[in-house]
């Protein structure tokens, strides 16, 4: 209780001093609504003492790991995660890569992400935009990385993928998808967490995490710990959903109680984020966002793509400063 | 190194071990994409593969039992054009400019030059047509205009055929038209390029011909290719990963278990992560991979043969007798194709008898046989329609011609069964299906091999865009993009040719005045006649007044 208190009063002050400097027109409305709203969850709110010992499986230790079961330590329970959002992404994991399961969204809306991902790394990194493998010789981890979905092809664009996820299931499911390719069998999976990778004082050229955020306890946190995984000068991608009337329209009402797109209690609304927020919280953790972009869903084609509209789905990039 | 690097060893050695007791190449590296089937779509598909930056790094198979695949491509210029023939439409030219480097195909095409422009058009929705040909002249014109654009070394290319365009050109006609008629003599219409602002309508192209130039255009690229002398014998595809979990327990599957397994008749077998059926309307990986179709039979063969006449031809023709069209198109020279559609027991007859009395059955039914000529002003269709006419399209006023005699046999007659085929799904996990293994349709609007080769390049586009995004090119949501977008257009396509199909199998007083009525309307009504002739090259979606 003592250090979710903490964790309040420590948000409070970081969006008071950003009430000042910050240049979005509605930021206190925002703000406001952002303190009113965020429940703090206290289930993980410590990091665990125990054992700092890396849960990162190379692929030969997962390999050894799939044919025991009893291998499986607890999952952690590091601080910028909520326990019943593992465990609902851990009930699902089996259907990562079944494009007409519960993550059909993702997998429909993954060539867009990936379009603004292939975009701004291009541009960032000055890679050959018409080159089938631009990322050659960027390490990239992939935060929240559940079956793989963004890993595979950030691997067969030429990174060299770390993905990591809290949920062991999830990190065996992709381990095994990505066996299935030698292109993506180069992928380095872990059971851990960004705050782990931390300790181990792990760098990346770009963190991306994809619709994650709104899943995390503390994304102020979470954040932080991106932003310690980025080289300086590194970028970061972070895609998540708004806190507007339209996203609870669109994202629960009509994804999860509609249309059964998710699993219904997938997404609470109050855990989504205003890109005001995001921006405020990244650039606290001295990232400079450089580039937003929303995702329009065509009903008719069935195709998501790029637009201005952040109201609903958005993705920021972001580049660390180097000090 | 890991547990499933040694296992990748440990199969090896087993194939190696397989390799010495029936002492057979057995590739562990497996393919990208395997094309079954490397006619004109299946080259196609390789070639725009080969041109796009996104694509040109990939390791593909071709699997083809045809041995022309391998050797040299060369044409004797002295013989006669062979049978086959394709009509090429101005969309489907386009495609090949952007899609292939139209240097290639254009030297190709020019230096074999059977190709004469001419207008497959109306052709193609079944009008038909005689086509008085500015074709060739046209012809160069649009080879020249694109090499001045493209940069390439004109002169050369004028150098191939010096003589050859000299010759011609002294030929050349400012407008091309296209005539249709049938043999109730009710009706005519006839169609300029002009109509749409076009200097060429189509052309016609020897199926070897273009299938040569695609080759070449593939020699002439570093791309990766295999091609394997074989036919197909099994396919083995994904048992899916989906289920992933359950494996759990078991040993870890070895790369190549996701993968599609192709096994040949001549012993071989390789892996790709995807295949594509290119291999006609017979389609073996239809079969193999169990995809399901509809259509029917017409009871109709076509008799397929090149003929000579004394004249150089320069008119396209076609006909609609009451067994079914007849058409002549000309390839240049004094040669032209005949494709004669009818019912099986006549074909039968005419590929057997002897070859005087088949030309003068030819001649007949392109002639007074069945029926009179159409006379321009027959129920003063020009004034019916006057009020609808706004600005009169230039070629309604022109008159319906003769087409010249046949006097020989330049080839031997071919006789092909035809049929309407649409598979109901072009892909799913690791097979997609190109051309006619998806859709076979009726020969008279010239119309199957365009719509295969719309269908190779929106696949080799689709695959681009997949491997822009990192998507593994055998994912089945990738591939149902290409299936959504072709299955519009060529369910459209087919739906209108069986139409005409069906509009010409019945002979009923009444109805052929209605036929004729709308051959009028097609001939006086200018945007509907604008219409037709763009849908027809392919140029617009949907017959729709704009």
């Amino acid at each position: 209780m003592a250090s979710k208190l903490l964790r309040q009063s420590r948000l409070r002050a970081l969006c008071c001093s950003h009430i000042r400097s910050t240049r979005f027109c509605n930021t206190t409305r925002a703000t406001y609504a952002f303190l009113k709203f965020r429940p703090f969850s206290d289930a993980s709110s410590s990091p665990s003492p125990e054992k700092p010992l890396s849960h990162c499986n190379t692929k030969t230790n997962t390999v050894m790991e799939r044919g025991s079961t009893s291998t499986s330590t607890t999952p952690p329970n590091p601080s910028s995660l909520k326990e019943p959002e593992l465990a609902k992404f851990a009930s699902i994991a089996e259907t990562w890569w079944d494009s007409e399961g519960p993550f059909k969204p993702l997998h429909v809306m993954n060539p867009t992400r990936l379009a603004f991902i292939r975009s701004v790394l291009c541009r960032h990194f000055r890679k050959d935009p018409n080159s089938a493998r631009p990322f050659e010789g960027l390490k990239i981890v992939d935060v929240g990385c559940g079956g793989g979905l963004l890993s595979e092809p950030l691997a067969r664009m030429g990174a060299t993928v770390t993905g990591v996820d809290a949920v062991e299931k999830n990190i065996r499911i992709a381990r095994l998808h990505a066996d299935l390719d030698p292109v993506t069998s180069t992928i380095e999976y872990c059971c851990t967490t960004a705050e782990k990778l931390v300790e181990e004082e792990r760098n990346f050229d770009a963190v991306i995490s994809l619709e994650v955020i709104e899943h995390v306890a503390d994304p102020a946190e979470f954040c932080n710990s991106l932003a310690a995984l980025t080289v300086p000068d590194g970028a970061t991608v972070i895609s998540t959903i708004n806190r507007s009337m339209r996203a609870y329209a669109t994202a629960i009402v009509a994804a999860e109680y509609l249309l059964h797109w998710l699993p219904k209690g997938t997404h609470q609304w109050s855990s989504f984020l205003t890109p005001e927020e995001l921006v405020l919280i990244i650039q606290r953790a001295s990232i400079t966002v450089r580039e937003m972009a929303g995702f329009a869903y065509n009903p008719v084609t069935g195709r998501w793509s790029l637009s201005d509209d952040i109201s609903v789905n958005f993705i920021s990039f972001g580049t660390k400063n180097s000090q | 190194m890991t547990i499933s690097g040694d296992l990748i060893c440990f199969e090896n050695q087993e194939h190696e071990k397989k390799h010495d007791f029936t002492d057979k190449i057995e590739p562990i590296e497996p393919y990208d994409i395997a094309v079954v089937g490397g006619g004109m779509v299946g080259m196609a598909l390789v070639c725009s593969l080969a041109s796009m930056p996104m694509t040109k790094h990939l390791n593909v198979a071709i699997i083809d039992s045809n041995p022309a695949l391998g050797s040299k491509v060369c044409f004797n210029k002295e013989d006669p054009p062979g049978p086959r023939v394709s009509t090429v439409t101005p969309a489907t030219m386009a495609l090949f400019k952007v899609a292939i480097r139209r240097y290639y195909f254009a030297m190709a095409v020019f230096q074999e030059c059977h190709m004469l422009a001419l207008g497959n058009t109306l052709n193609s929705i079944g009008m038909h047509i005689l086509i008085k040909c500015s074709a060739l002249g046209s012809c160069i014109c649009w080879l020249v205009e694109f090499a001045i654009t493209m940069h390439m070394d004109v002169f050369y290319i004028l150098d191939v055929r010096k003589e050859w365009i000299i010759n011609r050109s002294s030929n050349i006609m400012k407008d091309p038209y296209y005539m249709v008629w049938d043999y109730t003599g009710l009706g005519y219409t006839r169609y300029n390029a002009r109509d749409i602002n076009k200097e060429v309508l189509g052309c016609v192209v020897e199926n070897k011909v273009l299938h040569g130039s695609l080759l070449s255009c593939l020699e002439n690229t570093d791309f990766q290719k295999t091609i394997y002398p074989s036919r197909l014998n099994l396919m083995t595809l994904d048992p899916g990963c989906s289920s992933a979990e359950n494996k759990s327990s078991r040993a870890p599957l070895s790369s190549l278990g996701s993968l599609a397994k192709l096994e040949l008749n001549d012993g071989n077998s390789l892996y790709a992560k995807l295949v594509v059926g290119a291999d006609g309307g017979k389609s073996h990986v239809r079969e193999l991979a169990g995809f399901k179709t509809t259509g029917w039979n017409y009871s109709q063969n076509a008799v397929i043969c090149t003929v000579e006449h004394t004249v150089e031809n320069q008119c396209a023709w076609q006909r609609f007798l009451p067994a079914g069209p007849i058409a002549l198109l000309p390839m240049g020279d004094n040669f032209s194709n005949i494709v004669w559609t009818m019912n099986p027991e006549e074909s039968t007859k005419r590929k057997l008898m002897c070859e005087d009395d088949f030309l003068k059955e030819v001649n007949s039914a392109l002639d007074y046989g069945y029926g009179p000529h159409p006379k321009s002003s027959l129920l003063g269709a020009g004034n019916m329609f006057s009020w609808l006419r706004g600005e009169v399209t230039s070629s309604a006023k022109e008159y319906f011609e003769v087409p010249p005699k046949v006097v020989k046999l330049a080839s031997e007659r071919m006789v092909f069964p035809l049929s309407l085929m649409h598979a109901k799904d072009y892909a799913s996990k690791r097979v997609v299906l190109v051309g006619d293994a998806a859709h076979t349709v009726h020969p008279l609007a010239g119309q199957g091999v365009n719509l295969g080769f719309g269908d190779a390049f929106a696949l080799a586009r689709v695959i681009a865009e997949g491997i822009a995004v990192g998507t593994d090119i055998g994912e089945v949501t990738l591939l149902k993009k290409y299936e959504a977008e072709r299955k519009a257009a060529n369910v459209m396509m087919m739906a209108i040719l069986d139409g005409f199909q069906k509009a010409y199998s019945v002979d009923f007083g009444p109805f052929n005045v209605l036929r004729a009525a709308a051959f009028h309307g097609a001939q006086f009504i200018s945007p509907l006649k604008r219409n037709i002739i763009s849908y027809a090259s392919g140029e617009q979606r949907l017959p729709l007044f704009s």
